[in-house]
């Protein structure tokens, strides 16, 4: 295989922004879980779509979110380098966070 | 033999497109595990690179499939208020309720880890091409971030499978 040459060379910025932004998602989808199960009105507001009930509006709002924050890391660390192994370590923090809150055993705790 | 709309939907949110899924996971795993510079060298490394891209995000297309199917179409037949559904035939009984206060309640939201995180595995493993071979981190989260999306997939997989057998979706 051809060396390659530092000019050829990707940059981490690109890839750290789709592991952060998964990581927010990942724990959006936990809030937004945890909160439509203890406040009644973030769980009726989540409603979108009356035949699947919340589980729309809590999905579809963690989607949005890890979209557009995509985005913005995306344009924000564009040809840049940042350091990998930490993104990759709140990443997983981020990820394990919201396993958690999906747990129905955590979720559906009362406050 | 014959099944009904809501079977033959239920059939194709798990048993094919979840099902493949789970089983193409090994492939892209393995994929993953070979793209070390001492085990992969010369020209073939771009074309093996791509043919893994085209496999995560064929991966990532089939849990979006799943999860929208599985939301969209199957869980409101399972959920719906009549009392012949799934959903309700779980409750009545105390010793299926915990099919539906667990095993549902899980299933529902932890399916959805699986189209994002696969997602942003393929996206990493595209971005850096042949380069990944050379970059340890990134190989290593993608393949990690791959394994997290499988295992979300794998506890719907089962749960959808107990629940169904415990209250089928007809």
């Amino acid at each position: 295989m051809a060396a390659m040459t530092e000019s050829d060379r990707k940059p981490s910025g690109p890839a750290a922004a789709a592991l952060l932004s998964v990581g927010v998602g990942s724990l959006a989808l936990g809030v937004f879980t945890f909160l439509a199960e203890n406040v009644k009105s973030i769980g009726k507001a989540l409603n979108w779509y009356h035949p699947a009930g919340n589980l729309t509006g809590k999905t579809g709002l963690a989607i949005i979110l890890w979209l557009v924050l995509w985005v913005i890391l995306g344009k924000a660390w564009q040809g840049k380098d940042v350091e990998l192994g930490r993104i990759y370590t709140v990443t997983l923090v981020l990820i394990t966070m919201g396993f958690l809150l999906t747990f129905p055993i955590v979720f559906q705790m009362r406050f | 033999m014959s099944l009904t709309v809501r079977e033959t939907w239920t059939v194709i949110h798990g048993m094919v497109i979840g099902a493949l899924f789970l089983v193409s996971f090994t492939g892209g795993l393995f994929g993953l595990l070979s793209l070390k510079p001492e085990l992969i060298t010369g020209e073939g490394t771009r074309k093996i690179v791509a043919r893994l891209s085209n496999w995560m995000w064929t991966m990532a297309a089939i849990a979006w499939l799943t999860v929208i199917t599985g939301t969209y179409v199957v869980y409101p037949w399972y959920r719906a208020a009549d009392p012949s559904s799934p959903r309700s035939l779980l409750l009545a009984n105390p010793a299926t309720a915990e099919w539906h206060e667990f095993g549902m309640e899980w299933k529902e939201h932890v399916a959805w880890f699986a189209p994002l995180l696969a997602t942003a595995a393929a996206y990493v493993v595209w971005y850096y091409g042949k380069q990944l071979v050379q970059e340890e981190k990134a190989r290593k989260a993608a393949m990690v971030v791959f394994s997290l999306a499988f295992f979300a997939a794998a506890v719907a997989g089962i749960f959808g499978a107990f629940l169904n057998k415990a209250a089928p979706t007809r």
